[in-house]
């Protein structure tokens, strides 16, 4: 059999969770600042406006299409290519008094004296007012799935565990953010769609930890804490490893070869899963032990007798 | 023994593996150019329709695969897309305007397996192109339709019980009743109260100002909100058949928004002048009393009101409705004999005896149709909605001749102007007005291209995970890939099983990812496995072990990612929704699979034998 780690004994990972935790909270603060100052690029979905994609026949040079929006309609107009030399989008902000409908046809005039073989591949309009409610139901979404979850891992494990998985998952939404801050990527609606799965896969990862943790608190009745988490992290790393990689592949096709309409997306994801796979060590395990985790906290869990009606379903 | 399953358990996995993968052959088939007639208002699509329609196409040497009759609607499938055009030319000249005749694609589902439910998956519109609007009500006017209408009825109601009021007015507070003495107002309280629940009445009487309030209660305003809404949702899917689209959605969201979406239309500034059009129409009495230029300067009767004509000049009408627009049932643009064209009208039976009362008693008098209409003017209310600008004309005013029953003719209209009108009549009246607050167009070449984009990811990413897995794992590996792939055929079967579900973009999206965490329950099974095999365990022991302990971790890690999906679901919108379904799908099918499918065969490879060796 193959082992891509092959581990021998206990890694000490908690050795080094002191730094690495500073550094993990200099990351968070880091895009904290990020968020204040530059603020999150909000996508169409949010701020609402009008975007028009158009493919033309031949590349074409930006500056000239820019020079030719030049009406009172389109401006402030933002005008990049999409995937190829070809693609444009062009996006134009809420004009008060102006009709989105003038705009298009704005934008479509100025293309076809470019190319007129231009063609209309994408209009989305959305009103100020529809952008604004979702960004209060997107947060308020983000905030109800951590809720949710902390009732949940209180319930299926204890209260310190359940802290330390939510201190984890939203170390990651707030980092996955801050790059999207950083980096002024446009944060749409797939993208939060992106941070929610973030959410649930890195919970996944945190969950096999802690699943680990609460087993092997049972099992090495005379270790520490300390020796009880790095015991269950190695055990768990080939997994990890592994799933983060499989993940990470499917996650990469996406990037690549799945269009632009959905990079956002995969862009969130991408970093979701390193940060997320990281943090269920460092953050959500490390934040359990600070807030003394010990072995009398999992023998609820045995009285309940939580394996055995387990086992009754289990094939 | 250990690592033994029933025969029932075995056979549960296999039948329901069998059953996922059955619903999932639909999809394989691909789409017929089809062409699907559906009736409007008065006309039916019957046995006859179809055979003439055979006639039709046959006569024009258009070759007919299958022409299926189903809920009242004709499907008519050709061999390539050119004849799809000239068949649905043909059809519309000859059935006429009472038929609509639509483009359409129709899945290439063999009919035995349709008969036993089966159809592909419902593509969403960022993946085969359309337009999409999200609408909004205007609530406000709803309401304040209702309010007129209850003045009205205080007034006649009041006179009826012959209380004399100095006044009824509309303020910000709600509709004030004034009265000169207290018993009056005493009087009309006690009876007003007994006229429903409708309103609540409130004694604001001050300094020898004897006034009653009157509120619409608020169960009743959520009672017009629902019926504004309702009777919006009917009038634009009269409008959206007018289009002459296969299969439209026209749905509701949440309390006073409307969703629209139109599968391959490409023209949307005409969808959006037929959606948009927020005309009506209400027949008014003529108040001959009024002296027109007295009025114009403002000395009018509280109960009539000025307006323009469309051709010029004023008119008085009394402010009283004989009837809306909303009992029209059907309008025909037509010449009368000086070939002057008129628009007829039918009416609904209530209507008709409605009308046929008022004008009873009015015959020889005047009476006007007032055409109302609601236009975007650019102006946009401070909340950044768009400010909608009432248009009211009296289009024609004509001496009521006879008793009029649920057939006559409005006159006095351009060509033009009876086409425009008779078709927005037909498609109804919006109880209130509607504006477009999003919108979003997908080329059908953009569709193409999302699933074309979608497949690539997918196909690369299995191929790589498939072959990962074979490697490191092996025989378990190949048990694991084929668990895997009975995992994703299982969602698209899930998926075309579920009647509202729809693939999106984001969806395929979600199917990717499932591909990537899938293994997930795999790998926690293996490695446990691999791990009680180092302790020393026997190959029995550690295949019972690795399965039994590693299912409470997957079932506590697949419920967290499920919850998360649910919430994406519960906020998400048209493209977020359908990633949510997919991954939901995913997560309970994976589960399926990798737990109880996998140890379906390794029971059978390995179970209750001496192995000495496994191939993990």
């Amino acid at each position: 059999m193959y082992q891509i780690l092959s581990i021998k004994g206990t890694i000490n990972f908690l050795r080094h969770a002191l730094p690495i935790s500073m550094l993990s909270l200099l990351l968070v603060l880091g895009s904290l600042t990020s968020l204040a100052t530059k603020g999150i690029n909000w996508g169409l979905d949010f701020t609402g406006g009008t975007v028009v994609e158009l493919e033309f026949s031949s590349p074409i040079d930006l500056e000239i299409l820019r020079g030719k929006l030049t009406s009172v309609e389109t401006d402030g107009a933002v005008v990049q290519n999409f995937g190829s030399s070809r693609d444009v989008l062009t996006r134009l902000p809420v004009k008060e008094g102006v009709a989105t409908d003038t705009q298009v046809a704005q934008v479509m005039e100025a293309a076809t004296a470019l190319d007129p073989q231009v063609i209309q591949k994408r209009v989305e309009v959305v009103g100020p007012q529809i952008g604004k409610e979702l960004a209060e139901q997107g947060g308020l979404a983000v905030l109800v799935a951590l809720i949710c979850i902390l009732i949940y891992v209180s319930f299926r494990f204890e209260w310190r565990l359940a802290l330390g998985s939510v201190a984890a998952l939203a170390h990651d939404v707030i980092i996955t953010l801050g790059v999207f801050s950083l980096l002024q990527l446009d944060f749409d609606l797939t993208v939060l769609a992106g941070v929610l799965t973030v959410v649930g896969y890195s919970l996944n990862d945190t969950i096999v930890v802690f699943d680990r943790i609460r087993e092997n608190f049972l099992k090495m009745r005379k270790s520490s804490p300390e020796e009880v988490v790095n015991t269950s992290i190695t055990q768990t790393m080939s997994r990890t490893i592994i799933t983060t990689g499989t993940t990470l592949v499917v996650v990469v096709a996406l990037f690549l070869k799945g269009g632009t309409m959905i990079h956002g997306f995969a862009t969130a994801l991408l970093m979701g899963i390193f940060v997320g796979t990281f943090s269920s060590i460092y953050v959500a395990s490390f934040l359990a032990i600070k807030l003394g985790i010990n072995r009398e906290h999992m023998m609820p869990v045995e009285i309940e007798k939580e394996g055995a009606d387990q086992d009754a379903l289990m094939p | 023994m250990l690592n033994k399953y029933p025969m029932w358990k075995n056979l549960m996995v296999m039948i329901i593996i069998a059953v996922g993968s059955f619903y999932a052959i639909p999809n394989l088939f691909g789409e017929d150019y089809a062409v699907q007639v559906v009736a409007t208002r008065g006309a039916e699509v019957t046995a006859t329709t179809q055979s003439t329609v055979n006639d039709i196409l046959a006569s024009k040497n258009i070759e007919v695969k299958r022409s299926e009759l189903e809920n009242g609607q004709l499907l008519v499938r050709v061999n390539n897309g050119e004849q799809q055009l000239l068949a649905k030319e043909a059809i519309i000249e000859s059935l006429g305007d009472k038929y609509i005749v639509a483009l359409n694609l129709a899945p290439k589902t063999p009919q035995w397996l349709e008969s036993m439910g089966g159809s592909p998956m419902k593509l969403g519109l960022d993946l085969r192109g359309g337009v999409h609007f999200l609408m909004e009500v205007d609530m406000g006017e709803a309401i304040r339709k209702m309010t007129e209408a209850k003045m009205s009825d205080f007034r006649t109601d009041l006179r009826g019980e012959k209380i004399r009021y100095a006044g009824i007015r509309n303020s910000a507070k709600g509709i004030e009743i004034k009265f000169r003495d207290e018993e009056n107002l005493g009087r009309a309280e006690r009876f007003l109260k007994t006229r429903g629940n409708d309103m609540v009445f409130r004694d604001i009487s001050s300094g020898g100002n004897y006034l009653l309030l009157a509120n619409l209660s608020e169960a009743y305003v959520k009672q017009v909100k629902e019926e504004a809404l309702q009777q919006n949702i009917t009038t634009i899917r009269n409008r959206v058949n007018e289009l002459g689209v296969a299969e439209p959605v026209v749905q509701r969201q949440g309390a006073e928004r409307i969703i629209v979406e139109l599968p391959g239309v490409q023209d949307t500034a005409r969808a959006k002048d037929i959606l948009g059009a927020t005309a009506s129409i209400e027949f008014h009495m003529v108040d001959e009393k009024a002296d027109a230029a007295a009025a114009a300067s403002g000395r009018i009767s509280p109960s009539s009101q000025v307006y323009n004509r469309r051709n010029g000049g004023q008119v008085v009408l009394h402010k009283a409705v004989m009837l809306t627009g909303d009992h029209i049932q059907g309008a025909q643009p037509s010449f009368d004999e000086y070939s002057r064209p008129q628009v007829s009208i039918n009416l609904d039976s209530k209507g008709g005896s409605i009308f046929s009362n008022v004008t009873k008693d009015n015959i020889g008098k005047p009476m006007a149709t007032l055409f109302i209409e609601y236009k975007d003017n650019g102006e946009k209310n401070p909340d950044g909605s768009i400010k909608m600008q009432k248009i009211e004309e009296v289009i024609s005013v004509a001496t009521i001749q006879a008793r009029l029953g649920r057939n006559f003719v409005i006159t006095g209209l351009e060509h033009a102007e009876a086409q425009s009108l008779a078709l927005l009549l037909r498609a109804g009246a919006l109880i209130a007005p509607v504006t477009i607050v999003e919108e979003r167009t997908i080329g059908p070449s953009l569709g193409a291209e999302n699933i074309q984009n979608g497949m690539q990811a997918m196909i690369w990413g299995m191929a790589v995970v498939l072959i990962f897995m074979l490697v490191y794992y092996r025989g378990f590996g190949l048990i694991a890939n084929l668990a895997l792939t009975a995992n994703l055929v299982m969602v698209v079967g899930v998926m075309s099983m579920i009647p509202g579900a729809v693939l999106t973009l984001p969806g395929i999206a979600g199917m990717v990812l499932t591909v990537g965490m899938a293994v997930d329950g795999n790998v926690l099974i293996y490695e446990r496995i691999r791990e009680e095999l180092r302790n020393g365990r026997s190959v029995q022991q550690a295949i019972h072990e690795g399965y039994g302990n590693a299912f409470s971790t997957i079932a506590d890690a697949n419920i967290t990612t499920f919850m998360t999906a649910l919430i994406l679901f519960a906020v998400g919108t048209g493209a977020v929704k359908g990633f949510a379904v997919t991954l939901m799908i995913g997560i309970a099918t994976s589960m399926f699979t990798s737990i109880v499918g996998t140890r379906s065969i390794v029971n059978a490879i390995w179970g209750g034998k001496r192995v000495k060796k496994l191939s993990i």
